[in-house]
C-alpha cells in the first residue's frame, strides 16, 4: 500500500481562456475508490478525461504503476502504449453506454471486443469468457446474441461494465455510472458495482453528482468547484462534516424522503 | 486508334502522378496512398480506380485482358477493353496466360498468374476498418498503430449469428504481416491466390482516391480464429460446360421453370477447358 498507483500533479486543462480544471493533485492507492462530486460545470468530465489518457492536459503529469511495477508518466509514452495501457489495464464507464457500446453487434461480441482487441483468437473461448460476464453482471446468458438495441437502461449499462471489466482492469474511471437511470435501477446497480469493486478488488475513480452514489462506493471524496478542487478527504467525514461553503451548500441540498 | 488523345487517354503529368502512388504502395505492401483521382469518362463504381492505374502502366507492348466478374464478354469488361484499344491502341487478348495486364473487377483468374503480369483490380471501398470506425482520421492511426484487433468482431458476429463465417466476398486480408487490406469484392474463394502470387497486384479505388499494392510473393493471410479457420467455398455440382470441379462456379437461371445450371464464372478457363486441342479459339 505504500506506493500509489495513480499519482497526479498539477494537473489542469484550459480550452482556450475558459477554464476546464486546474491544479489538481493526488494519490490512489490499489484497492482505493475516490469519489469526485461537483456540479455540472465544475470540471468534474474534464478531468476524468484527463486522468484516463483520452485528453492531454495543459498542465501536470499524470503517472500510472503498470502491473510490471513501473511507474510510467500516461502522457509521455508513445500513443501506441497508450493504447495498450488503456485496453489492458483500465476500463472506461461512460455515462451514456449508447456511446461506449457498438449498437450494430450482439451483447457477445461487445463483451469479447476488448477481448479480440488485445489479440485473443479462440471464438469458443472469447465467447464462454463474454457469457461468464454477463452472467456475473445479472444479464441472462440467452441473450448473448441479441443486439443492445433491445436491451433497457439498466441492462445497458451493466453490459458497458462487462465490456470493461473483461480484460480484468485494475482501474476502471466511472463517468456518472448511474446517470439517466431509475431509482430502483440505480440501486441495482450500485449493488453490483459495490460487489465487483469488492470481490475484484478494483481501483476506481468516479465522478459524479448524486452524494448517493459516492456514499456507496467510494472511500475518498473530492469536491470540485469552478475547476478547482475546494475540499477532499474520508468520504464519511466530508458528507458529515463539510467544511467548504460550497460543499455545505452541496450535502444540505440533498432532499430527505 | 482514335487521334485527338494522348497515349492511354491520360496526361504524362496525370500518370507520373500515379506511378509515383505505385511506387509508394508498391514499397508499403498494403498500404493505402492517397492520390488525385481524375474524372474519367465513365461514372465511378464502373472501374474509374482500375482504369486510372491501368493507364498509367500501359505502354504499347502491352497486352490487356480485362474480365468482370471473371467474364471477358459483360458489358463493363468489353467497354474497357475497347476503351484502350482505342486509346491507346494496345493489343487485346482474352486469354490470361498471354495477357501482360490484366484489369479485373470481383475475381482473379483461375488460371495461375505468372512473373511479369500485373493484376490491376478496381476497388469500390478501399478502407477495410470503414464499417467499424467512420472517422478517416481514425482508421488511419488505427493502420497506423496496427490496430486491428477490433476487426475480428465482425467474423464473431457472423459466428454467433450462422454458426460459420459468413463474409464470402471482401474478405479482409492482412498483407505482409502489417496491414489490413480490403482485396476489393473478389470471393474469398479467390484470397489464397493473392497470397506469395508471383504476379504484381495493383489496387485503385477512383472515388476514394486511394492505391495500394501487394507486390510480388507477398504473403497475404485472411483473417480467421484458431477454431474457425479461414476456408473458401466448394460446390457439390461441376461446371456444366467443362466440368472443372476446382474452379468458381455462378448458379445461371437457365428458364420460367426454375431450371438452373453452374457454370465457371472464368470465361477464358472454362473456354479452354471445353476445348483443350484447339487452344487459339476462346469462346
Amino acid at each position: 500500500m505504500n506506493t500509489p498507483l495513480l499519482r497526479v500533479a498539477g494537473l489542469g486543462r484550459s480550452y482556450g481562456a475558459r477554464l476546464g480544471c486546474r491544479d489538481v493533485s493526488f494519490e490512489l492507492y490499489p484497492g482505493e475508490v475516490i469519489g469526485v462530486v461537483g456540479e455540472s460545470g465544475s470540471g468534474k468530465t474534464t478531468l476524468l478525461d484527463c486522468l484516463s489518457g483520452r485528453l492531454e492536459p495543459s498542465a501536470g503529469t499524470v503517472e500510472y504503476l503498470t502491473r510490471q511495477s513501473e511507474m510510467v508518466d500516461v502522457y509521455a509514452m508513445s500513443e501506441a502504449r497508450r493504447r495498450l495501457l488503456m485496453r489492458t489495464e483500465w476500463g472506461a464507464v461512460r455515462q451514456n453506454a449508447r456511446d461506449a457500446l457498438r449498437m450494430g453487434v450482439s451483447a457477445g461480441a461487445n463483451v469479447g471486443e476488448p477481448l479480440m482487441a488485445v489479440g485473443r483468437r479462440h471464438y469458443g473461448g472469447i465467447r464462454a469468457e463474454a457469457e461468464a460476464w454477463l452472467d456475473q453482471v445479472e444479464i441472462s446468458t440467452d441473450r448473448i446474441d441479441d443486439l443492445p438495441s433491445t436491451f433497457s437502461g439498466g441492462m445497458l449499462q451493466r453490459l458497458q461494465i462487462a465490456r470493461n471489466l473483461v480484460t480484468h482492469p485494475r482501474l476502471v474511471f466511472m463517468d456518472e455510472p448511474t446517470g439517466g437511470l431509475d431509482v430502483s435501477v440505480q440501486a441495482r446497480l450500485l449493488d453490483l458495482l459495490h460487489r465487483l469493486v469488492v470481490d475484484l478488488g478494483l481501483s476506481a475513480i468516479v465522478v459524479t453528482h448524486d452524494l448517493a452514489v459516492v456514499r456507496l462506493l467510494t472511500h475518498r471524496l473530492m469536491v470540485m468547484r469552478h475547476g478547482t478542487v475546494v475540499e477532499e478527504g474520508l468520504t464519511d467525514q466530508v458528507l458529515d462534516d463539510p467544511h467548504h461553503p460550497y460543499t455545505q451548500l452541496l450535502v444540505s441540498s440533498v432532499l430527505q424522503p | 486508334m482514335s487521334t485527338g488523345y494522348n497515349f492511354a487517354y491520360l496526361d504524362e503529368q496525370t500518370k507520373r502522378m500515379i506511378r509515383r502512388g505505385l511506387l509508394k504502395a508498391v514499397a508499403i505492401p498494403g498500404y493505402q496512398v492517397p492520390f488525385a483521382s481524375r474524372e474519367m469518362p465513365l461514372p465511378y463504381g464502373w472501374g474509374t480506380g482500375g482504369i486510372q492505374v491501368t493507364a498509367a502502366i500501359l505502354g504499347p507492348e502491352d497486352v490487356l485482358k480485362v474480365i468482370d466478374q471473371g467474364a471477358d464478354d459483360t458489358t463493363n469488361a468489353v467497354s474497357i477493353r475497347r476503351f484502350f484499344a482505342r486509346v491507346a491502341g494496345v493489343a487485346t487478348t482474352e486469354r490470361t496466360d498471354e495477357a501482360t495486364i490484366v484489369q479485373t473487377r470481383h475475381r482473379i483468374p483461375e488460371t495461375p498468374l505468372a512473373e511479369g503480369q500485373i493484376l490491376v483490380y478496381q476497388v469500390p471501398i478501399p478502407e477495410p476498418l470503414r464499417w467499424l470506425e467512420p472517422r478517416e482520421s481514425e482508421t488511419r492511426k488505427m493502420h497506423a498503430l496496427a490496430d486491428y484487433g477490433s476487426m475480428h468482431v465482425k467474423l464473431y458476429e457472423d459466428i454467433a449469428r450462422h454458426g460459420a463465417i459468413a463474409t464470402s466476398y471482401d474478405y479482409p486480408v492482412m498483407v505482409d504481416g502489417r496491414y489490413l487490406m480490403r482485396p476489393s469484392p473478389i470471393p474469398k474463394f479467390d484470397n489464397p491466390k493473392m497470397d506469395m502470387n508471383p504476379a504484381l497486384q495493383l489496387f485503385g479505388a477512383g472515388r476514394e482516391k486511394r492505391l495500394y499494392a501487394v507486390p510480388p510473393y507477398t504473403p497475404v493471410k485472411s483473417l480467421d480464429f484458431e477454431d474457425h479457420p479461414f476456408t473458401v467455398q466448394q460446390w457439390d455440382e461441376h461446371c456444366a460446360l467443362c466440368g472443372s470441379a476446382d474452379s468458381f462456379l455462378d448458379e445461371v437461371i437457365t428458364d420460367n421453370q426454375g431450371g438452373r445450371m453452374f457454370v465457371c464464372s472464368d470465361t477464358d478457363y472454362c473456354g479452354r477447358h471445353r476445348a483443350p486441342h484447339d487452344v487459339s479459339s476462346a469462346p
